[in-house]
């Protein structure tokens, strides 16, 4: 066993694309669940909006980078309104179902051959930060930069400061929103629209604003997992959006930096669990094969979900009093 | 009921035991790992692809790959996946799929059965063709329509006995159950080890997945779902309990069955030209009269026995179901095992019409069984199953219309039409606010 | 208040012989043809009906009367299937509901509407009306709605002050009791500066000891200007407070006129003699009390 590299890969989850990548689709379900009462479980599909927008618009199009970064953070506004005005007037459990099937057929849709020259098909995207150029905009020269587990080459040091900036401004974007008196109207809708509603608060309108702001919170966390991987259809499954679900519910879904712990927390989990099943299976310790502990850690995953849920709905930070789950 | 009749709580935990023991057991015998079938440097450039006939991997179909004066040829893997890795990226290759080699009556549909591909955007290329049943040169389209609504109606009955099962849960606990597809899967995987593992006849192996699943359905409420009502857990913090048992014990069975596709004995079943274009297998004649059956007891249950009233009073209200005497926990009892003996019953047929085992087969039709309760009115039984022939035939139909690998796609966006003009879906009825 | 058990007075209200849909000198809210079914069953069916200003108004009837339906329909919270209906003159056919609260016509709900993790004074805090600090880009910038928030709460504490919730001010509305959850949603409901008031059984589930507060508060909110539309079942209240009485029966307007007559009127003690046979026994009981002391 060895020990100091499972504990070096642990680490090291602490800060990379994809754990970045999920505290932003975690900040974005914080925003349409944890304050607004939204039940979106087509987190999935925004993030699949924004990585394919990217990258489309780069390929496709010829955007440069930043361009088609911004491209995909208008596709998620757009299917924000798609998705929004059929179901924000219908009940809570009827979103739950038309988001997860809207992120589905997106996904069907990335994935169909009939799209292939656009989309890729089932080899998905590749090649667009070179070609849009995001790689060139890297402003540190080649080399090896950190320490220990936190070693970096000059590309994954971009993608990581890219990402932490996009993340820290949405914090402050989600923190500002929900100090003020817009924030005040959307923890009210949370608890019962037609009351607010009865105090001439448009609250249609206020859904949709939500719905567009996690949605872009979604998107922007594509977009950075693409700018560090491949776009490919197999990501945007609806088991992610299960995933992106139990980090923010490990963090607290009615806070600002519970979906950010809650995802750290959730890869430095997963990351020990991929490092340790296997090489406990290899030595003997467990009676298992390697795959079938592969397989163990999503087990203990969805175990975990249920585990939380049942006795700690607010989160490792929520206030016990602030998310018992209402409706 | 046919596995209703055998329900005694002291047998169902014997044969719950015995599955596990079999899971236990059979889990050794399942290494299948899914790597595609290729040939050529597996790193390098090359083109692959995906043989499936109506969404099911169909194996041992010769691919060949000829170009730029390279020729190579693969057979697709028990996943229908081939990979064939080419010198250059430069010719222009020219794909063929051999005819002769897919399963009787179907054939490339839409194109040639040889067709070009060229490798300008990336090292790989997919080159799928659209294949389908069909005879050589064409069938009339009337008649093709005729053979989809068929199959149509065969799929719709099958997610009808899954949908009304978690229908009737919905209606009685407020729970959308997630891990419904869990239970469709459970049926499959039971009868998989009882059928091939432990070698039992498929006669008997049907009926006691069944009769498992019900003991599995008994096992959730007694273990998890009542202990929960009891905590007195919020409705959405059910459904996220529910998401977290799917994903748990989805990979329990791929822990145990492994990742890739099984099948049960008698899969293969020649197809009988029935009329027109129509061919079914005897597997699909006894599915769908299966189905029917199982459905006609239901609905008698449901009318007209005491517990299927009293079901049906709990869905109207359960405040005043329980006030009238009505023992809500027993019901609900009731509710779990009979949805998930529907539920087991389905994955079997599900396992027979994909064909095959795998351990999310359940996930992958669990959005369809959403959209068939939700079109029939969310907690209505009947409406769940007019919703699922609904969602069965257009799923069938519209690849008449659209690609093959997009024909979930209609079926769902069907489903957000419907709560557009009609939110209260097809059957249900509109509900006052405050 | 228990001066005058029954107030003789000319109302003023009303032009003509007070009979169901009878013209007001000054009406606030005018309602013609409004129909409204669920599947079979006719819930409202009110051919004209008006509703005086600057008065306290009791709408009751039996349970399944229509009268909630008749209030979500007012308030644009349903929609009939025909009709039309107009407030101060505007017609609201059509008009969602938060536009109709926006005009100044703010409900509150049979079944309280607390906002249960929001604490007592943001719940007030939310009532306030065209809010800078509302819109999503001005609530980026604090200075903009800085100011305007610390007004607002100093009225919000002066209204909480009156219901004596002041105490309560940073509790979450959820650990408040039943019946200070009717005053919260009274309160917040003030906040929207409405011109009339329409209250969904303001005093069912509230103990006893607040009933008397309650009363006054409504009371209260006649003295301020306001006109005041509620739905009630504990007619004592209705006797007590209210200057004009509307009757629903089976979705229709069956009498209506100052509270000592109509409820001596043949047609309201059918209507409640008619449905309450097989409702609960204190509602019997309630109304076997109204037409005793109505003979006295």
């Amino acid at each position: 066993m060895n020990w100091g590299q499972i504990f070096s890969n642990t680490l090291e989850s602490l800060l990379t694309p994809t754990t970045l990548a999920y505290a932003l689709a975690a900040l974005g379900l914080a925003m349409h669940f944890g304050f607004a009462g939204l039940l979106n479980f087509g987190i999935a599909g925004f993030m699949a909006v924004g990585a394919y927008g990217y990258a489309i618009s780069v390929l496709t199009f010829g955007l440069p980078w930043w361009a088609g970064m911004l491209m995909g953070v208008a596709a998620s506004i757009v299917f924000s309104l798609i998705m929004g005005i059929p179901t924000l007037r219908l009940r809570g459990d009827y979103l739950a179902i038309v988001t997860i099937a809207a992120a589905e057929i997106l996904r069907l849709l990335f994935l169909t051959t009939a799209f292939e020259p656009v989309t890729g098909s089932a080899d998905g995207l590749f090649g667009y930060n070179n070609a849009g150029g995001f790689n060139a905009a890297n402003p540190f020269p080649p080399g090896s930069y950190g320490f220990g587990p936190w070693t970096y080459n000059a590309e994954k040091l971009w993608v990581v400061t890219f990402g932490l900036i996009i993340l820290a401004l949405c914090v402050f974007l989600l923190w500002s929103l929900m100090r003020s008196p817009w924030g005040r109207v959307i923890k009210g809708i949370r608890e019962d629209e037609d009351a607010v509603r009865a105090l001439g608060k448009n609250v249609f309108a206020y859904k949709m604003q939500a719905l567009i702001i996690g949605g872009v919170f979604g998107a922007l966390g594509g977009i950075v997992y693409a700018a560090f991987a491949n776009v490919s259809p197999g990501v945007y499954v609806t088991s992610l959006t299960f995933f992106v679900w139990t980090a923010l519910l490990l963090g607290g879904a009615a806070t600002i930096f519970g979906p950010v712990v809650g995802s750290i927390i959730f890869w430095v989990l997963q990351a020990f669990l991929t490092n340790v099943l296997p090489e406990l299976a290899v030595n003997g310790i467990l009676p298992i094969s390697g795959t079938q502990a592969a397989t163990i850690k999503y087990i203990l995953i969805g175990a975990g979900l249920m585990l939380l849920v049942i006795y700690r709905p607010q989160g490792i930070f929520g206030n016990k009093k602030e998310l018992t789950f209402v409706k | 009921m046919l596995f209703l009749s055998a329900l005694n709580p002291k047998r169902l935990l014997q044969a719950l035991i015995v599955l596990v023991i079999a899971l236990i057991v059979g889990a050794g015998l399942f290494t299948t790992p899914a790597n595609a079938d290729s040939v050529g440097d597996i790193n390098g450039p090359g083109v692959s692809g995906n043989v499936r006939v109506d969404g099911e991997p169909v194996a041992g179909v010769r691919m060949i790959v000829e170009g730029g004066g390279y020729s190579a040829e693969t057979v697709t893997d028990a996943n229908g996946q081939w990979f064939i890795g080419v010198p250059s990226k430069d010719p222009t290759y020219n794909v063929t799929i051999d005819e002769s080699t897919l399963p009787e009556g179907v054939v490339v549909l839409e194109g040639e059965p040889t067709q070009q591909v060229t490798l300008d955007r990336g090292d790989r290329v997919v080159k799928n063709f659209f294949i389908g049943e069909g005879v050589r040169n064409v069938v009339s389209f009337g008649d093709q329509l005729i053979a989809r609504l068929v199959y149509g109606l065969n799929f719709g009955l099958m997610l009808g006995l899954a949908a009304v099962g978690l229908s009737l849960v919905f209606g009685t606990t407020g729970l959308s159950n997630f891990a419904h597809s869990e239970m469709v899967t459970f049926g499959a995987v039971a009868a998989l080890i009882l059928g091939s593992t432990l070698q039992l006849p498929m006669w008997v192996a049907i009926p006691a997945a069944v009769l498992l699943s019900g003991g599995f359905g008994w096992a959730l409420d007694a273990g998890l779902w009542k202990p929960l009502r009891k905590r007195g857990l919020a409705l959405v913090q059910l459904m996220i309990v529910s998401i977290g048992l799917s994903l748990a014990v989805r990979y329990i069975f791929q822990y145990f069955i492994g990742g890739g596709t099984e099948q049960l004995p008698g899969f293969d079943a020649p197809k009988i030209p029935l009329f027109g274009s129509v061919a079914l297998s005897v597997t699909d004649l006894v599915s769908m009269a299966l189905s029917l059956i199982v459905i006609g007891a239901f609905a008698w249950w449901l009318m007209r026995t005491k517990t299927g009233k009293a079901t049906r009073a709990i869905s109207d209200n359960p405040d005043l179901a329980a006030a009238s005497g009505i023992d809500v926990d027993k019901v609900i009892r009731v509710v779990w095992i009979v949805s998930a003996a529907m539920a087991g019953l389905a994955g079997v047929l599900w396992a027979y019409f994909r064909p095959g085992i795998k351990w999310d087969m359940g996930a992958q039709i669990l959005l369809l069984i959403f959209a068939a309760v939700t079109l029939g009115g969310l907690g209505t039984a009947f409406g769940a199953l007019a919703g699922a022939i609904v969602v069965g035939v257009l799923v069938e139909t519209s690849s008449l219309f659209i690609p093959a690998d997009l024909k979930y796609v209609g079926a769902l966006v069907v489903l957000i039409l419907v709560l557009l003009f009609r939110p209260q879906g097809l059957l249900g009825r509109k509900q006052r606010i405050g | 208040m228990s001066s005058n058990q029954t107030p003789e007075k000319a109302t003023g209200l009303h032009i003509g012989t007070p009979a169901p849909g009878c013209k007001k000198t000054n009406p606030m809210l005018v309602i013609d043809h409004v129909k409204k079914s669920f599947g079979g069953l006719t819930a409202v069916d009110v051919e004209h009906l008006e509703i005086p200003t600057g008065a306290i108004t009791a709408l009751i009837g039996p349970n399944g009367a229509g009268k909630t339906t008749l209030f979500n329909l007012l308030t644009g919270f349903d929609s009939p299937d025909t009709g039309t209906w107009s407030f101060q003159g505007t017609s609201l056919s059509g008009v969602p509901s938060f536009k109709v609260a926006q005009m100044g016509q703010v409900r509150t709900f049979q079944l309280t509407k607390a906002l249960s993790l929001l604490t007592v004074l943001e719940n007030m805090k939310l009532g306030a009306k065209n809010q800078a600090g509302e819109g999503l880009l001005k609530s980026l910038i604090p200075s903009i709605w800085r100011k305007q928030d610390q007004e607002i709460e100093v009225k919000a504490m002066e209204l909480l002050k009156r219901f004596k919730l002041d105490t309560k001010k940073d509790d979450f509305a959820a650990s408040l009791s039943g019946g200070q959850r009717k005053l919260l949603e009274m309160a917040r409901a003030l906040m929207t500066d409405p011109v009339l008031v329409m209250l969904d059984e303001p005093m069912a589930g509230v103990n006893p000891a607040l009933t008397q507060s309650l009363l006054d508060h409504v009371l209260d909110l006649k003295n301020q200007g306001m006109t005041v539309l509620f739905v009630e079942h504990d007619m004592h209240m209705v006797r007590h407070i209210a200057d004009w009485v509307v009757v629903m029966a089976e979705g229709k307007v069956v009498a209506e006129g100052p509270p000592s007559t109509v409820m001596k009127e043949q047609a309201v003690i059918d209507a409640y003699l008619g449905a309450h046979q097989d409702t609960d026994l204190g509602v019997v009981t309630g109304r076997i009390t109204i037409v005793d002391e109505g003979d006295k």
